[in-house]
């Protein structure tokens, strides 16, 4: 038989447990431990989801060394092209891993690399236009590392 | 209480009373019983012994167990980090070195047909040294006798390079190294090593190996141990790398004591693991996670 | 430094092609410790020029994000037959370079 203490108790339980969820909602907002670098990089300019894609395998066989292949959709004309490509890190030491500048020149606006990741991470690279806009894409991925650990 | 003649240490087999029961034997046709048991016994532990030392069926080379990442960058001969090892030895080929100021190339002509097929055959005894050596042991032996050049250390970029080289030069060549009275204590030596328990965690290479390959080692998937890609490139070393800096890895991985590279129980293991690839391509250089 | 590139011998004018290289250098952290836990010192190759005819056609500035013995593949367009040059220097200072010829038809 659930008395009116009992139910003051589970009311009580039950608001407790929503807490984590009130909370969460705002540290999701506040998640995004790269916004300040981008900020900076970017000059405060606004930062356009899409045109960029990097692709990076989802499993990563060994975070010293993970396959990056960037692409970005531009003509790469005189008029409109890629000026520049900054790699970013969420979770290296160095939050900035490389910048590529490109140009008109590039005739492509692709790119393949190896980098190393500190951790499962997501990896975002901002494309920043000829026109002065700023586009970016990212990718997640899960980091393994070999069993046994090698002593030299 | 009579005992029969040559049963006295046999008590068991003494009944009492007179007659002689059904179950006693007598004294020759037990001696017969006993070499037959320790003859069964013998049988069993070499066929036993015999078994133990077998190759994997079927042969499967490292590079099976590897995700698709490690496999598209050996197979991209620009990409693959190992090549620039390969590239590093083509330079040392053609520059004189030691006392005799000889480059490889001045005897052996250019790498690519001076050394086809030439690492498919080793480890092997060298007649000069009277001993098993590898590829890079043969290398040393060539620096020091026609070059007057000190050896390479192990795990060196010059030794990986100038092995690298050599072994890239029998890519796709079967492992071939023979076995004939000359190498045979070797051969057993390696096998023996091969199947014997080490370190604290009181293992064998057997024991992954063989009996647990493609199986799960935390992330990582077990091979059938074979070293047809050495050197290679490691991206946990984020570097080149011989076969004996692999056996250091693993002994360390059970926690046993390990040998220094260049070590004659590492080139003996290295005959026996030879024998067990036979007929696996060379892949130099190979890259594994 | 040990490096390769590869350009293509030919191309026709005006189309993009593909540019590789690949240097052997450690690319050092600076986050790793020697056997003897003392720090090895950060040193990796932080800019990468290719220069086309003279002409600067494409920039890296690395970091230690890139992996060890770093590998790029980017594009150029084709302009006119000459020479690709690559070079690049690593935080101790030391330089590399390296160069290819193309034929542009």
């Amino acid at each position: 038989m659930v008395t009116r203490p009992r139910r003051r108790f589970i009311s009580v339980l039950a608001g407790l447990a929503a807490v984590p969820f009130l909370r969460g909602r705002d540290a999701r907002a506040a998640a995004d431990p790269l916004a300040p670098l981008v900020e900076k990089l970017t000059g405060g300019a606004p930062v356009r989801e899409g045109r960029v894609s990097l692709d990076m395998p989802r499993l990563a066989d060994n975070g010293h060394s993970v396959p990056l292949h960037l692409k970005v959709e531009s003509p790469m004309t005189a008029a409109d092209h890629v000026r520049s490509i900054t790699l970013l890190s969420e979770r290296n030491p160095r939050p900035l891993m490389a910048t590529f500048h490109l140009g008109p020149k590039a005739g492509r606006s692709e790119l393949i690399t190896r980098v190393r990741l500190n951790g499962s991470q997501r990896v975002r690279a901002i494309a920043h236009l000829s026109d002065g806009s700023y586009w970016s894409g990212s990718a997640e991925v899960e980091v393994t590392e070999s069993a046994c650990l090698d002593a030299g | 209480m009579t005992t029969p003649a040559g049963f006295a240490r046999h008590p068991s087999y003494v009944k009492e009373g007179n007659s002689q029961a059904r179950f006693e034997l007598s004294n020759r046709s037990y001696a017969h019983l006993r070499l037959s048991a320790v003859a069964l016994l013998f049988a069993v532990a070499c066929a036993a012994h015999a078994a133990e030392a077998q190759k994997p069926s079927p042969l499967k080379s490292g590079l099976d167990f590897a995700g698709a990442d490690v496999r598209a960058l050996q197979a991209d001969d620009f990409a693959n980090p190992g090549m620039l090892w390969v590239a590093r030895g083509e330079k040392l080929w053609r520059e004189p070195a030691g006392k005799a100021a000889k480059s490889c190339a001045g005897c052996h002509g250019e790498a690519p047909a001076g050394m086809k097929g030439v690492a498919a055959r080793y480890p092997r005894v060298d007649p000069g040294a009277a001993r098993l050596v590898n590829l890079e042991g043969r290398i040393n032996l060539c620096r020091e006798r026609h070059q007057g050049a000190a050896p390479l250390q192990y795990e060196s970029d010059e030794l990986l390079g100038l092995t690298a080289l050599v072994a890239h030069q029998s890519r796709g060549a079967p492992v071939a190294a023979a076995l004939d009275p000359q190498n045979r204590a070797s051969f057993e030596r390696g096998r023996d090593f091969y199947h014997l328990r080490q370190g604290q965690m009181n293992l064998s290479c057997a024991h992954c190996h063989d009996r647990n390959s493609g199986g799960k080692l935390a992330a990582e998937t077990v091979s059938q141990g074979h070293g047809n890609a050495y050197p290679i490139y490691r991206l946990e070393w984020q570097a080149a790398g011989s076969l004996h800096r692999r056996f250091r890895s693993c002994l360390f991985g059970i926690r046993a004591e390990s040998l220094a590279p260049g070590s004659p129980e590492f080139v003996d293991l290295e005959l026996y693991l030879a024998w067990r690839a036979s007929g696996l391509p060379i892949e130099t250089p190979g890259v594994r996670r | 430094m040990v490096a390769r590139v590869q350009v293509p011998q030919e191309a026709k004018r005006g189309e993009a092609i593909e540019i590789r290289i690949a240097i052997q250098h450690p690319m050092e952290t600076g986050f790793r410790f020697d056997l003897m836990g003392r720090a090895i010192p950060k040193n990796v190759i932080n800019s990468l020029v290719a220069r086309y005819n003279g002409a600067e056609v494409f920039r890296a500035e690395l970091g230690s994000g890139v992996a060890a013995n770093p590998s790029l593949q980017f594009y150029t367009v084709a302009e006119a037959s000459g020479t690709i040059e690559f070079s690049w220097v690593d935080d101790a200072g030391v330089s590399g370079t390296e160069r290819a010829a193309i034929t542009v038809i």
